[in-house]
């Protein structure tokens, strides 16, 4: 059977849409399998139906601090119903985005679930049809962008029923707003919903296997994320391991382990965040030979499978399992796939969690650069001396950055507080194009800013700190 | 153990091709014995070994491309530290050289050398090209002390990132100093870029001698004023008296050519009008007390530019005997630095080929550089205004006019015209 295209992208994520788009922009003829929703779980289940739901109830919790601001409201309330109507409403408008973009980009569309078979080129792809029937196509590449789904651990009894266990999928369009939650894993998943639903005034206690809270993030980080969940009313257990999920007849049972004693939390609703699982299995990849770890597929620096004309690129090919990681890998996929070289693979991806306080981080923990006895600076710079952050009553949190103290290069970014998601990016421009701390120092921030705080971070591990 | 390690066979040089291995594991070698020929972008040195013992192992196949000074490419048993051999050639004799082959495509320039009294390239600056790479890579560099200039970028269109940086120093190439690489810091579309499809080409690699030619002729063609000159030479007295002197000298063997002709007249020429026998340089013109006389040699993969030092003072015979000498030592990449690095003047002759006229690239930091072209019958008008035919070559002179101006080059092209049209004046 002929190629009838260049390139088969199987999965329509952000790293297979993305893909698709920059394959097609560099002459090839691309087609693209989904066996849901085109923009995958980040545009339906994920990132942006969640940010939906977080600005609701950011601003609903916001109403109670309007004496503040000299400001009075009476009657505040909200629509339960229509704040998850509007979230599911954010992602179709999004669906409908990418639906154009392929038309646009004269991207063929193949809906249903794919399979591969060995082939010429690289693998032929057998699809079955969402509509019935099933098409055999074959191309010159074959890209897998097929993404990840929550983890089950039906061990311990943790599995989604979609009643009283949910999943993120549940977690966005639940059909209630149940009194009380316990949320296991305290990654930005679990934090996410834990913030949405205490905003709105539910009781969350967040259980977390290691000693802190968002493990990933900065230690210092951790501990003042933790500081600020606790304030706004988000019950914490951490170095706590889960034993068992029991579901009672008013919700569930959540038997935990902390410090050798076991424990009991009951709640209505338990929200799993436990991780991911890569959805490699099912697509033919063990036929194939396909080498994988740990379950996610292995790829090269140009996202190359073991596999002749075989590529994997985002949540499928392995951490970090984030959106912008996938779409990065699935341009540069393409590019190589259409013979050309683009450099920078290994850019810093920056991660984000969109709580109330933010966190965003981008490089490594003051941890890790110790534990790698790598010499290092860091400065620190609170927001509660920034005019700006005082004067909208955006006081939380704070910049800590770190520097190699030999070469200057500035290795790591750490922030929380009001829309840092927003202001990292200029770190990652810093790594990206390897500044040092006499660029960093020498760059002008806008006043008055947020952004100042990162100015005055970066002096500050210098010893030339202004406002402190 | 000793270690034997790839040696700089010029001041210059960062990294050889090991061409070939005069030795194997088990061998014994003394010093003086000659052990490896390593080729650079000029030419093909042996190496001698400086320790002796039985070769234990060779680490560097014979033929690998971009082995780094000072890299390890051979064992000895026995005690000893760390031994570099000493190359054959006493190269270091050569002061800050800008040890490049120069030349072009079709025009053959010749071979670049810094002349005492003209400033040795400052490391890391003065020439004002600028070196697109990363704050951490130029501080990286700084601190290793690389030259950032001889370091290939990985990064977006070519830009030196700290990977690049920390790859040269462990490669322990690229330490400071070579000339500044101005010309490849020009930014250039790719093919792809301007409508050339990958795969509908073949890549031939650059090797240090393309590299040269690019680099030094780029430079020489966009920062040196130049201007073209040419007059018409008649050269039937020139091939009668050749045909007396090689009658003369047939039992010595001795040929003497055209081309040896023109580079004693160039030579006779230069003492006559010292004024373009100079190199500019930012402190004043050095006006040079010999001339130098480069010629252009084709060779494989390039050319090459020996000299007849000293031309003015040698005989036609001398200098065609050196000029055979080198032309073939040049073909085989034998030529030591100090052969090619340091002429005052250049001829570059393509009359072999039917070439009527064309104007070579200045070699910097020469002043002028004489173009030949063929000899070939010509309709001429003579004195007394009939037509007549004469063998005809037309010379053309490349001059830079920050010492050599027109009057100057002019000057310089009669006398010249006088001596090769009547030779027997080159005896005044």
């Amino acid at each position: 059977m002929a190629q009838e295209f260049d390139l088969i992208v199987i999965g329509s994520g952000p790293g297979g849409y993305v893909a698709a788009i920059r394959a097609s922009q560099l002459g090839l003829k691309v087609a693209i399998v989904e066996r849901e929703d085109l923009g995958g779980i980040c545009l339906n289940w994920g990132c942006i139906p969640t940010k939906a739901l977080l600005k609701s109830g950011e601003k609903y919790e916001s109403l109670s601090h309007l004496k503040d601001y000299g400001l009075a409201a009476t009657g505040a309330s909200f629509d339960f119903d229509a704040i998850i109507q509007r979230s599911r409403g954010v992602a179709a408008t999004m669906n409908k985005g990418v639906t154009f973009l392929m038309k646009k980009n004269k991207i063929e569309v193949i809906e249903g679930s794919a399979k591969l078979e060995k082939g010429a080129a690289a693998p032929k792809v057998v699809v079955a049809l969402k509509d019935g029937g099933s098409r055999t196509v074959e191309a010159k590449a074959v890209m897998l962008a097929v993404g990840a789904r929550a983890r089950a651990l039906p061990q311990i009894g943790l599995e989604a029923d979609g009643d009283k266990i949910w999943a993120y999928r549940e977690a966005l369009a639940p059909k209630r707003l149940p009194k009380s939650f316990v949320v296991i894993g305290s990654g930005a998943i679990g934090l996410e919903f834990a913030s949405f639903y205490r905003a709105l005034g539910s009781e969350v206690t967040v259980v977390e296997a290691v000693d802190r809270i968002m493990p990933v993030e900065d230690e210092e980080v951790s501990k003042a994320a933790q500081k600020a969940f606790e304030k706004r009313g988000i019950k914490f257990r951490v170095g706590a391991k889960v034993t068992k999920v029991n579901k009672t007849a008013s919700g569930v049972k959540v038997d935990i382990e902390a410090g050798g004693k076991p424990e009991s939390l009951e709640a209505e609703v338990c929200i799993s965040a436990v991780g991911i699982t890569a959805n490699t299995d099912g697509i033919g990849l063990e036929a194939l030979g396909v080498t994988m770890d740990r379950g996610h597929i292995v790829i090269d620096s140009h996202c190359q499978t073991n596999v002749k004309g075989l590529y994997a690129i985002g949540d499928c090919a392995g951490a970090p399992w984030l959106a912008h990681k996938a779409s990065h890998e699935g341009i540069h996929a393409a590019e190589h796939i259409a013979g050309y070289k683009s450099p920078n693979v290994h850019s810093p991806i920056a991660g984000c969690t969109y709580t109330t306080p933010q966190v965003a981080s981008v490089g490594v923990t003051e941890q890790a650069a110790k534990a790698d006895k790598r010499e290092i600076k860091v400065g620190r710079f609170p927001f509660r001396v920034n005019g700006k952050a005082v004067a909208a009553g955006d006081t939380d949190g704070f910049v800590k950055v770190i520097f190699d103290a030999k070469t200057g290069a500035l290795i790591g970014a750490h922030m929380i507080g009001h829309e840092v998601t927003e202001m990292i990016q200029g770190f990652v421009t810093a790594i990206t194009l390897e500044a040092t701390e006499e660029d960093i120092h020498g760059i002008v921030y806008p006043h008055p800013t947020m952004s100042e705080a990162m100015h005055e971070a970066s002096l500050d591990a210098y010893g030339r700190v202004i406002h402190l | 153990m000793t270690d034997i390690l790839m040696p700089a066979l010029s001041p210059t040089m960062e990294e050889g091709t090991l061409s070939k291995w005069h030795i194997k594991a088990g061998d014994t070698v003394s010093a003086g014995d000659v052990i490896a020929e390593i080729e650079t972008d000029k030419a093909t040195m042996e190496v001698e070994a400086v320790d002796e013992g039985e070769v234990a192992e060779i680490l560097v196949p014979e033929g690998s491309e971009g082995v780094k000074v000072n890299a390890v490419i051979a064992r000895l048993k026995g005690e000893g530290g760390l031994a570099a051999p000493a190359p054959k050639v006493e190269a270091a004799k050569v002061e800050a050289p800008k040890a490049e082959a120069a030349p072009a495509k079709a025009d053959p320039a010749a071979a670049p050398s810094t002349p005492s009294g003209s400033p040795s390239p400052a490391s890391g600056g003065g020439s004002g090209e600028r070196v697109f790479s990363s704050p951490l890579a130029r501080r990286l560099a700084k601190q290793a002390g690389l030259d950032l200039k001889a370091i290939k970028g990985t990064g977006p269109k070519g830009r030196i990132v700290a990977a690049d940086v920390e790859a040269a120093g462990k490669g322990g190439g690229a330490k400071t100093a070579p000339t500044p690489a101005r010309g490849e810091a020009r930014q250039v579309l790719s093919l792809e870029q301007q409508g050339i499809k990958p795969g509908s080409y073949d890549l031939v690699p650059l090797d240090g001698m393309r590299k040269a030619i690019a680099r030094r002729l780029t430079d020489s063609f966009r920062d040196v004023p130049h201007f073209p000159l040419t007059i018409d030479c008649e050269i039937d007295g020139l091939l009668a008296a050749r045909a007396k002197v090689n009658a003369m000298l047939e039992s010595q063997g001795v040929k003497v050519s055209v081309n040896d002709f023109v580079m004693k007249a160039s030579a006779m020429a230069l003492k006559a009008v010292p004024e373009a026998n100079a190199s500019y340089t930012p402190e004043g013109i050095a006006m040079h007390h010999h001339a130098d006389v480069a010629m252009a040699v084709a060779i494989d993969g390039g050319l090459i530019t020996p000299i007849i030092f000293a031309a003015e003072t040698k005989s036609l015979s001398q200098i065609s005997a050196e000029s055979k000498d080198l032309a073939k030592r040049a073909r085989e990449r034998k030529l030591k630095p100090e052969e090619f690095q340091g002429g005052t003047f250049s001829v570059s002759n393509l009359g072999m080929f039917g070439i009527k006229t064309f104007a070579s690239i200045i070699n910097e930091p020469q002043g002028a550089i004489m173009s030949v072209g063929a000899g070939e019958q010509r309709p001429v008008v003579t004195k007394d205004g009939k037509l007549a035919v004469a063998t005809v070559m037309s010379v053309t002179l490349t001059c830079d006019h920050r010492v050599v101006d027109g009057a100057i080059g002019a000057k310089f092209l009669q006398v010249f015209k006088q001596m090769i049209e009547d030779p027997v004046t080159m005896l005044a």
